[in-house]
């Protein structure tokens, strides 16, 4: 054999190792929207990839077992909330981090680095009850400071700081020079020009917020203030065994949209985890 | 004239520090509630007993650490539990990574595709990809079992035996988790200079050796990263657990961040909960010491 031969070969045993293992990450999917496309009787029986007869009334069910719309919109209030809060915290500090010298600057990374390296599962019980001396159990307030402020907050001022140490500083100069303020220079000038970091920084933060499920677990006790995590495990008949098909049909309807953003924008999503994780 | 040369600066430099920490302020304060204020209650209320009807707590000292450490079996069966998943989990996904990556860093026909995919979990929620999973398990007539009886297998009821639970909740795991070590993998492969593969080729180096001559070693500092991060992820697995298997069956499953959450807020043993979090703080620490110890020892 010609090593052209040899190279054609040793590609396609890859292509097909691949294709083979590719099947648990995708199958999962599949399995999960024909799933809630299935009548109750078919889904204890012979399972089969396509269903035999579409039940679409599972997805008509999912919204009136539960108050799935209101979650749903829950879910996604609180996500485009908290990312937007972090957006402007984070790259306020970040930004002061990177270009302010500043008494206390380098303590305040010091606490920064600490925060970024303790579980949420160590904080969660203090924060408990300073939440509760708050009066704000079975609110969404906790689900939208506690990520703003937590290790999440912080890993995106990281980002952010990182992000602006490597901006040219002229630009900024010029504004100086042309009597903007600090304040004017960071949103005219600094934030304009970071628009990569700030998408990486959404991507990661919508997301987590979109999944998280400790908080809401935790916090939540009104079935029409809970987000979609919680909703989707919630899904039991009164003997606490889950209705897969309601079940299956609310998951398609809860990971189908984030999964078809995926799917498009999938570069940069996938270069925000990159870039956060080579960070954290 | 010196003064007033030099007061105007030092207003300046006033200036700058009060915009600075107004800049940071929001974090700051943030930073003090919900984490500095939490982070000195937890050891307070590691050493309290708290009494669910009078809401009263009571100072024990560390008879919640005795109590884990001497005296609840629970404990160790748990940590136990999570040296176990964390041994399961880290090796394959750390090697499923590393080869998924030398296999997709190349571009070539299909590169993104096969990209997208492995990478489509790590995306999704915890919960969600446990319940399809736990569809999938069942005992009987569930996908896989299904699938295994096709290739003459019979498949045990996974979520219902105690060692058979830990294999699937690991497995689903990394199959869940993989892809972001695979693309930290291709990123650290991506920066390795072509050059140095070329001239062993040349040499005459098989694609063993060139991996093991060169790559490898290369990619030591990410393996390093991959590897400390995968474990400390591994120790705080939680909503997985929960949603497949609840800790059971006869707490099999019950790992460490799940015992904190069932002692804490399902039991309200809020002091006996503490400690274990602090436990867990510290293993977390140590690991990330481990971590700093070895970068520096490498750079060296």
């Amino acid at each position: 054999m010609t090593p052209r031969q040899t190279e054609i070969l040793y590609r396609i045993c890859w292509t097909i190792a691949l294709l083979l293992l590719a099947v648990p990450f995708v199958f999962p999917f599949l399995w999960m929207i024909s799933g809630g496309f299935k009548s109750t009787t078919e889904i204890f029986g012979a399972p089969t990839l396509i269903p035999r007869v579409w039940r679409i009334e599972n997805f008509a069910e999912v919204f009136t077992y539960q108050p799935f719309a209101r979650q749903y919109f829950n879910s996604l209030y609180i996500a485009v909330t908290v990312t937007v809060l972090t957006l402007f915290i984070a790259s306020l500090t970040g930004y002061a981090l990177a270009r302010i010298r500043f008494a206390g600057a380098g303590l305040l990374m010091l606490f920064l680095v600490i925060a970024l390296m303790v579980p949420e599962e160590v904080t969660i019980i203090p924060n408990f009850f300073l939440i509760r001396a708050m009066g704000l159990i079975d609110t969404h307030w906790p689900l939208i400071l506690l990520p703003v402020f937590g290790p999440q907050g912080v890993m995106a001022t990281f980002l952010m700081r990182q992000f602006f140490l490597a901006l040219p500083r002229e630009l900024e100069e010029a504004g100086k020079m042309d009597g903007l303020s600090r304040f004017g220079i960071w949103w005219a000038i600094a934030l304009p020009m970071s628009r990569p970091a700030l998408a990486a920084v959404a991507v990661i933060t919508f997301l987590h917020s979109w999944n998280l499920f400790l908080e809401p677990l935790i916090f939540l006790s009104s079935i029409e203030k809970f987000t979609l995590p919680l909703a989707l495990s919630n899904f039991n008949d009164s003997y606490g065994l889950p209705l897969w098909n309601l079940q299956l049909a609310a998951t398609s309807l809860a990971v189908v949209p984030i999964l078809i953003i995926y799917l498009i924008a999938q570069r940069q999503i996938v270069e925000s985890f990159a870039l956060s994780g080579v960070k954290g | 004239m010196a003064r007033s040369v030099s007061a105007p600066r030092l207003t300046l430099k006033t200036r700058e520090m009060l915009e600075a920490w107004l800049f940071v302020s929001p974090t700051f304060i943030g930073f003090l509630i919900f984490f500095l204020g939490p982070l000195v209650a937890i050891f307070y209320y590691s050493t309290t007993e708290w009494n669910l009807l009078s809401q009263q707590a009571t100072f024990v000292g560390l008879h919640n650490f005795q109590n884990a450490l001497l005296e609840n079996p629970d404990f160790w069966h748990v940590v136990r539990n999570s040296v176990i998943f964390a041994l399961g989990l880290v090796p394959l996904n750390m090697a499923l990574a590393l080869s998924l990556a030398l296999a997709l860093s190349r571009p070539f026909f299909g590169v993104v595709f096969f990209r997208t995919i492995f990478f489509a979990p790590v995306i999704t929620s915890a919960i969600a990809w446990a319940i399809v999973w736990k569809f999938m398990l069942q005992g009987e007539g569930g996908a896989v079992n299904q699938m295994l009886a096709w290739v003459g297998i019979d498949g045990p009821n996974w979520l219902r035996e105690p060692n058979w639970a830990m294999a699937a909740v690991i497995v689903t795991r990394v199959i869940k988790m993989v892809g972001l070590n695979m693309i930290l993998y291709i990123a650290a492969l991506q920066s390795i200079p072509r050059d140095y593969e070329e001239a062993a080729k040349l040499e005459g180096a098989s694609r063993l050796q060139i991996f093991r001559m060169i790559t490898w070693p290369l990619l030591a500092p990410t393996t390093l990263v991959i590897m400390v991060l995968t474990t400390i992820g591994s120790f705080k697995v939680f909503d997985h657990i929960y949603q497949m298997t609840g800790g059971g069956p006869e707490n099999g499953t019950l790992v460490l961040a799940f015992y904190i959450y069932q002692q804490g807020f399902k039991f309200f043993n809020v002091g006996y909960a503490a400690a274990l979090a602090l436990i867990m703080f510290a293993i977390v620490m140590a690991l990330t010491l481990v971590q700093v110890m070895l970068r520096r020892r490498e750079m060296e």
